[in-house]
């Protein structure tokens, strides 16, 4: 493991380097994309104003509304969904779908119901989230052996310690799956939303330094978002590991 | 099988309802309803300037799909055949995957100029990731079994590999084409949105700035029901192919 994460170490530096290299020598004019270096000291630069607080936080807390709100209905739906059948059944080429439509198709239709706020871009991360928590919810629960639910039934364990001590152990990896894809999820939604069509936010001041061939202030926003975005992903698969682990030694 | 079109029937039935509730509920100039809507995409389709954007939007995507699915076959099976390249480069695959791409969109255009060159690049860029993840996935779970068999029958890695791995990595790598589709679909009509002056997503954008809802739901209707049938389409390519591979 810790051979491969020195590889990619190496391997990004390169790229970087490279980038950094060609964009010095002029290959890469400054018109087209600055040197690493220079976005990075840019991004600091534009941190330490504070200029873009403001639209951070606006995403950040987009994006934490879309996550939190999928998960819970997501989990919930799922736990009321799973003892249906034949209701599961009748969603299942729903779900196998629900990624083939483009979800943005719909960011026009949401401003003209909800209006050129919040909402649209909240429920765009959410559509793209929750479905993703809804099926590893169900794939979830499918994988509580019946054994342990017929012990919890001879040991007349309540309904909410065969939950607490059944059921959410056995269904936590999938569980986990599901808020990883979520937090994917509701940040390229919230985001994309911003991109298409908003009045604030990271995406939104993205396209708006675009269209003012504003480099200095885009590419260290694009630089932000994707550090954020590999943060995120970075410590949510750390953890599972790390939960993967406890498992199979206990 | 007749349970199942039971189900896709009572699905459809649900949503066509659902959809025409919200137009009682939120009126004509939020959403137009499914028959009406339905009527007017047929209007579409009988306009010739219709037809042009969406053949522009049907070579952009079919440009795409194929870089898409050449570039991910291309890095996903020989990262599943080499154990540490694998190691190294799927969480680097795995974290573009989880990456907003539309960001990435300007650097796209200021590197391709506006048109069909950005579209089919922003669409490949979306499309690639799933199909190398998936078949890097199918080549590493190929029996070690098999794998040994070809060593002692003194296969060439060439011959191993089309008699062997590939076949084994069919169900993964047919997974993998279905999502890959999909974000090909969606990374295509995202170009177009943007830089672009044809296509459907170019007719979708003036359309959300001139809130001509007709036009935007039909369009809608229409992605949909592409994306929908080519999606239940490739599903259906899967299970065959799953279920070739594990008799019963």
């Amino acid at each position: 493991m810790r051979r491969a994460t020195a590889w990619r170490l190496a391997i990004i530096a390169t790229g970087v380097g490279l980038l950094e290299g060609l964009c010095r020598a002029g290959f890469i004019t400054h018109l087209t994309m600055p040197p690493p270096s220079e976005i990075l000291r840019d991004l600091l630069h534009i941190l330490a104003a504070g200029s873009m607080n403001g639209a951070i936080a606006k995403t950040l807390s987009n994006v934490a509304i879309a996550v939190v709100s999928s998960i819970v209905t997501g989990i919930a739906l799922g736990v009321a969904i799973h003892p249906w059948r034949g209701l599961r059944n009748s969603l299942e080429p729903l779900f196998a779908t629900w990624y083939a439509v483009p979800v943005y198709a719909f960011y026009p239709l949401f401003i003209i119901l909800f209006g050129l706020g919040d909402t649209p871009q909240v429920l765009i991360g959410f559509m793209l989230a929750m479905i993703a928590v809804l099926v590893s919810t169900l794939s979830g629960l499918d994988r509580v052996p019946p054994v342990l639910r017929r012990t919890a039934r001879v040991n007349r364990m309540g309904p909410v310690a065969t939950a607490l001590r059944i059921t959410l152990p056995c269904a936590a990896p999938y569980l986990f799956t599901g808020v990883k894809l979520a937090l994917s999820y509701a940040f390229i939604g919230v985001v994309g939303a911003e991109f298409i069509l908003s009045r604030d936010g990271l995406g939104y001041e993205i396209n708006f330094a675009f269209n003012n061939f504003d480099n200095a202030v885009m590419y260290p926003l694009i630089l932000l978002i994707l550090l954020i975005a590999t943060g995120l992903n970075a410590t949510l698969q750390h953890w599972e590991r790390r939960l993967l682990a406890r498992r199979s030694r206990g | 099988m007749t349970g199942a079109r039971w189900h896709g029937l009572a699905l459809i039935a649900t949503l066509l309802l659902t959809w025409q509730m919200l137009y009682w509920f939120a009126g004509a100039q939020a959403l137009t309803p499914p028959l009406a809507t339905a009527r007017f995409l047929v209007h579409l389709l009988g306009t010739a300037a219709f037809w042009g954007h969406l053949l522009e939007t049907a070579r952009a995507f079919g440009w795409a799909v194929v870089i898409a699915v050449g570039a991910g076959l291309l890095i996903g099976l020989p990262l599943g055949l080499h154990r540490l390249g694998g190691e190294i480069a799927e969480p680097m695959l795995v974290a573009l995957y989880s990456i907003p791409k539309i960001t990435l969109y300007p650097i796209v255009l200021l590197a391709f100029g506006i048109g069909l060159p950005a579209k089919i690049a922003f669409g490949a860029m979306h499309g690639f990731i799933p199909v190398a993840l998936f078949a890097m996935a199918g080549v590493r779970q190929v029996s070690p079994t098999l794998l040994r068999t070809a060593r002692v029958l003194r296969l060439s890695t060439a011959s191993t590999i089309r008699t062997i791995v590939l076949p084994a990595a069919i169900p993964e790598i047919a997974t993998g084409l279905r999502i890959g589709f999909s974000l090909t679909l969606i990374g295509t009509l995202l170009g177009e949105m943007f830089g672009s002056q044809r296509g459907l997503g170019y007719l979708l954008m003036t359309a959300i700035g001139l809130q001509n809802v007709p036009v935007i739901m039909a369009v809608t209707l229409l992605l949909v029901l592409f994306a929908a049938g080519m999606s239940v389409l490739l599903l259906r390519l899967n299970r065959l192919t799953g279920a070739r591979n594990h008799p019963k």
